[in-house]
């Protein structure tokens, strides 16, 4: 088992709040500044995100951050630069977020041994199949102390999540419904009996829910049953709207 | 070795399925079950019928007696744009609509560059009576006006791709967006050999009816299967998979692959893959793709809008990295002045994507008895105001 913040922040007996942003957006150097807030105002967990050109998984608002982060000039070695000294502030669990293409051209072991040196806990790539990961990959994510995060979303078979389950060891990031990333106002019927269905399975990993969280109601919603929640989408857009003023403020609003 | 898809996905090093979980279940249906249902033969009897009785095919292969003069070869045409709809997409349009019946589903997804893949999606959907989505390029819908209006005429819904460069990559990223949100109604029906496995090898077959009837049509006029060399313009690589596929094992047959090098390879405003790109993942698929050194997808450029693409499928990545088949890039101004000397000696006016294949006559010398098939994978009626404006008609 890998021993890393994650791990640890795991078994705090609280319901844990991750956020989501893009790095680069909507200032260059607003990086660092975010995390920091973020982590000040008692956010638990922080997915950075890696920006690209051609985020398939994503809805309108993380597509957009992503083009502006890359207009502004985001690039992998520039994050890594912006993260380097990011352990002597911060010390909640931080993890990659992003498409595998670049992280295969700057170099899967470069890319993981540059996130341990920096202090980087987790990677969550959902276009790196587990397959691929397993075959080639995973040998190297241990290697730099990386916990690789996968995703289970409501079409996955539970042969498919044990499979996943198995492999895991940190969380699983449990895709709220059958969508790119966006904003929700609320979880429906459906959605309630696939928290309960994925609850009930049982899993050796615990389960942090993603893709539509925005407010408090979806939040509490989410985490009846789960370990934790993420929200990306509405917190870009306070960033929108506010820029990295009243980060407070919007933490506040969801616990 | 093989050029074939391996039971992992792969062709070589390229392919496989690089996907977001959320499209695991549709993928992996459709990679379970693809080969059973084309091998039952309710589904090969539907789908020979429909090409024949529907498609118009067998398509000719004519000898083209004033180019053959001209180029000092023996040059046959394989007639893709006499297929209904005025292209070779339209084979897989036919089977992948087959396909999505025999699946259960009852919505159909398709992106579209030049618009000709759109046009052959609707015209399926129309035929089976499927509700039909087709995702374009903002920039593409303005320069192939007429298909878009072919599109809506037969019943499909045309929903601009803003994102992006607007044209073909990022129509396909909106088409797999809308998969994900709609994954178990929906069937995408990719347009080229491209996207996930099984898509590539999938997509292949249902194209290598051309080199299937090629060979029988070769044996009527020349005695023999077998040309010496087999020409294809490569957007995403279906016309020219379909083309090479039966010829593919048989080292004696020359393949050669055009791309489009729009304004000059050296101009950064070219889509010419096999020589601007580097190993990655596009939609799905590992294979040679145009990116930054940072691993930003590119923006590519050609005057053919179903050439304009950055990457290509990996059955031709692999062609390119083992040797197997020979790469040649076609300037804009090239192609154009190609397609205008078929128009003149031939009668007739072909895609501006198939006059890409046709510019190599001029610089690629074959022998007086080598034969040689051109894939003319479709005409040129959606291009007619681009060569106006071209040529100032
Ligand atoms: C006539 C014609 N030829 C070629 C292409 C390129 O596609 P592919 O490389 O898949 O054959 C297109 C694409 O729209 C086309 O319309």
């Amino acid at each position: 088992m890998i021993k890393n913040r994650i791990n640890q922040k795991l078994k705090e007996d609280k319901k844990l709040l991750s956020i989501y942003f893009t790095a680069g957006y909507p200032k260059l150097t607003d990086t660092v500044k975010i995390i920091e807030d973020l982590e000040k105002n008692g956010v638990d967990m922080i997915e950075i995100g890696l920006p690209f050109s051609d985020p398939l998984a994503d809805g309108p608002t993380i597509q957009d951050s992503s083009t502006h982060a890359l207009n502004n000039g985001m690039n992998t070695d520039l994050l890594f630069e912006q993260l380097q000294n990011i352990r002597e502030t911060v010390s909640i669990p931080l993890v990659m977020m992003g498409y595998f293409n670049p992280v295969f051209q700057y170099g899967v072991e470069a890319f993981c041994k540059k996130c341990q040196e920096i202090g980087i806990d987790g990677i969550i790539l959902p276009d790196l199949p587990l397959d691929v990961y397993q075959d080639e990959y995973e040998q190297t994510f241990k290697k730099y102390g990386l916990i690789n995060v996968f995703l289970i979303t409501p079409q996955t078979s539970d042969e498919r999540i044990r499979m996943i389950d198995k492999v895991s060891e940190g969380f699983i990031y449990m895709v709220s419904s059958a969508s790119t990333t966006g904003a929700k106002t609320g979880f429906g019927n459906e959605q309630q009996t696939y928290f309960e269905r994925i609850a009930e399975l049982d899993l050796k990993n615990p389960q942090i829910v993603g893709f539509g969280i925005s407010n408090k109601a979806t939040f509490d919603q989410a985490t009846k049953n789960a370990k934790g929640a993420i929200i990306g989408s509405a917190f870009i857009k306070h960033l929108t709207q506010h820029g990295t003023e009243k980060i407070d403020g919007f933490v506040r609003g969801i616990r | 070795m093989s050029y074939h898809v391996n039971e992992k996905g792969y062709y070589g090093e390229f392919g496989g399925a690089f996907i977001p979980e959320m499209l695991y279940p549709n993928t992996e249906e459709l990679r379970q079950n693809y080969l059973s249902i084309m091998e039952e033969p309710s589904f090969k009897e539907e789908f020979q019928q429909l090409l024949r009785d529907y498609v118009g095919r067998p398509t000719p292969l004519y000898f083209a007696e004033r180019m053959s003069e001209r180029y000092k070869t023996k040059i046959y045409l394989k007639r893709e744009d006499l297929n209904h709809t005025g292209a070779h997409k339209v084979n897989n349009t036919v089977g992948q609509i087959l396909m999505a019946k025999k699946l259960g589903k009852n919505r159909i997804i398709a992106e579209t560059g030049a618009g000709q893949h759109g046009v052959a999606t609707a015209t399926v959907c129309a035929l089976m009576g499927i509700e039909c989505v087709v995702y374009m390029g903002e920039v593409d819908i303005a320069r192939q006006a007429p298909n878009v209006a072919r599109m809506k005429m037969l019943g499909a819904e045309v929903r601009p791709a803003l994102s992006g460069s607007r044209t073909l990559k990022d129509a396909t990223n909106e088409a797999i967006r809308d998969w994900i949100n709609n994954p178990v109604d929906t069937h995408y029906i990719i347009g080229s050999v491209v996207g996930p496995h099984p898509y590539p090898d999938m997509v292949a077959r249902f194209q290598s009816v051309i080199s299937e009837e090629i060979k029988t049509q070769l044996l009527e006029k020349e005695g023999r299967e077998n040309p010496d060399y087999v020409v294809a313009c490569v957007g995403g690589g279906s016309n020219a998979a379909g083309a090479y596929y039966h010829f593919l094992d048989n080292p004696e047959v020359g393949i050669i692959a055009v791309e489009a090098a729009g304004k000059g390879i050296d101009t950064g405003e070219s889509a010419a893959t096999s020589a601007l790109g580097k190993v990655g993942i596009i939609h799905g698929s590992k294979t040679l793709l145009m990116q930054t050194p940072d691993g930003q997808i590119t923006e590519p450029y050609s005057i053919s809008a179903g050439l304009d693409y950055p990457g290509v499928g990996p059955l031709h990545a692999h062609l390119f990295r083992s040797g197997r088949g020979e790469f040649i890039s076609i300037t804009d101004d090239e192609a154009m002045t190609a397609g205008l000397t078929l128009c003149q000696m031939e009668g007739i006016i072909p895609a501006i994507e198939s006059s890409h294949a046709f510019a190599i006559l001029e610089q690629r010398k074959f022998n007086p008895t080598d034969v040689v098939v051109m894939n003319l994978s479709g005409r040129g009626d959606k291009d007619l105001q681009n060569y106006i404006d071209y040529f100032k008609l």
